[in-house]
């Protein structure tokens, strides 16, 4: 099993990419998928700016997908991230993990999340609906927490 | 994290490095990316931060607050007390809010 990371400029399409891990198999018994997208923050947000460290991004991720290849029998793993301008509504991130069973799909898509948040190299930063540029995001505390339950 | 072990280089000499700046960080320093030759004296990531300090206010305003910046050697995460023995690309930025 050999995951699948990309970083890109574009959109992606959820259900072409489940189709593409789990066409033409018959041992998939769970397809899991989690989906961030950008929120309006109460209608004052325009957009997300997304930054990221080019090689180290796909890096990363690709060493926190062994990780959960490693702890997990999945069947497939897929991790796209977005970056550069994302509007609210738009999506930013996906993660998708087959398995035989459900409790492996759902636990891995879940620490991909955590792992991804925490160590992949990416900051956001807000454009404002008046206009303004808005400040960088700061890490949130709760994110770092979450990541620490699977160590 | 492992590190290259590089018997090859006589250990008091200056390196060349390429630096790398993200988000807040590269705004405060003012650039993206450039090339910097190590004295010898500057051995750790921590070495290379209070090295950078001194530089002038953009660095010193960027590393404020030393525990905060994060690195990585080689695009692989480092912790300040790590050497830079075998590094060619010394990345600096903020805490990551991807996701």
């Amino acid at each position: 099993m050999t995951p699948t990371i990309r970083i890109q400029r574009e959109d992606f399409d959820l259900a072409a990419e489940i189709a593409t891990l789990s066409g033409g198999r018959r041992d998939i018994g769970a397809v899991v998928s989690f989906t961030g997208l950008c929120r309006d923050e109460g209608g004052t947000l325009a957009a997300l700016e997304l930054e990221h460290y080019p090689g180290m991004a796909e890096a990363e991720i690709a060493r926190v997908a062994e990780e959960a290849a490693a702890r997990w029998p999945l069947l497939g793993l897929l991790a796209i991230h977005r970056f550069g301008r994302v509007a609210p509504g738009e999506q930013i991130v996906l993660v998708i993990a087959t398995s035989a069973h459900r409790r492996a799909a759902f636990e891995a898509a879940d620490f991909m999340m955590d792992y991804l948040k925490t160590r992949a190299p990416f900051w956001k930063r807000e454009h404002l609906a008046d206009g303004t540029t808005g400040g960088w995001v700061e890490a949130k505390g709760e994110d770092d927490d979450a990541a620490r339950r699977w160590e | 994290m492992t590190q290259a072990s590089d018997t090859m280089a006589p250990a008091a000499q200056t390196r060349t490095v390429r630096l790398v700046y993200f988000a807040w960080v590269r705004e405060r320093v003012g650039r993206a990316e450039e090339q910097v030759e190590l004295p010898a004296e500057v051995a750790t990531v921590l070495d290379l931060v209070r090295w950078l300090k001194a530089r002038d206010e953009g660095y010193a305003a960027a590393f404020a607050d030393e525990t905060l910046v994060r690195a990585a050697i080689n695009q692989t995460h480092v912790k300040p007390g790590t050497s830079l023995d075998g590094a060619r690309e010394i990345a600096f930025f903020p805490p990551m809010t991807g996701g």
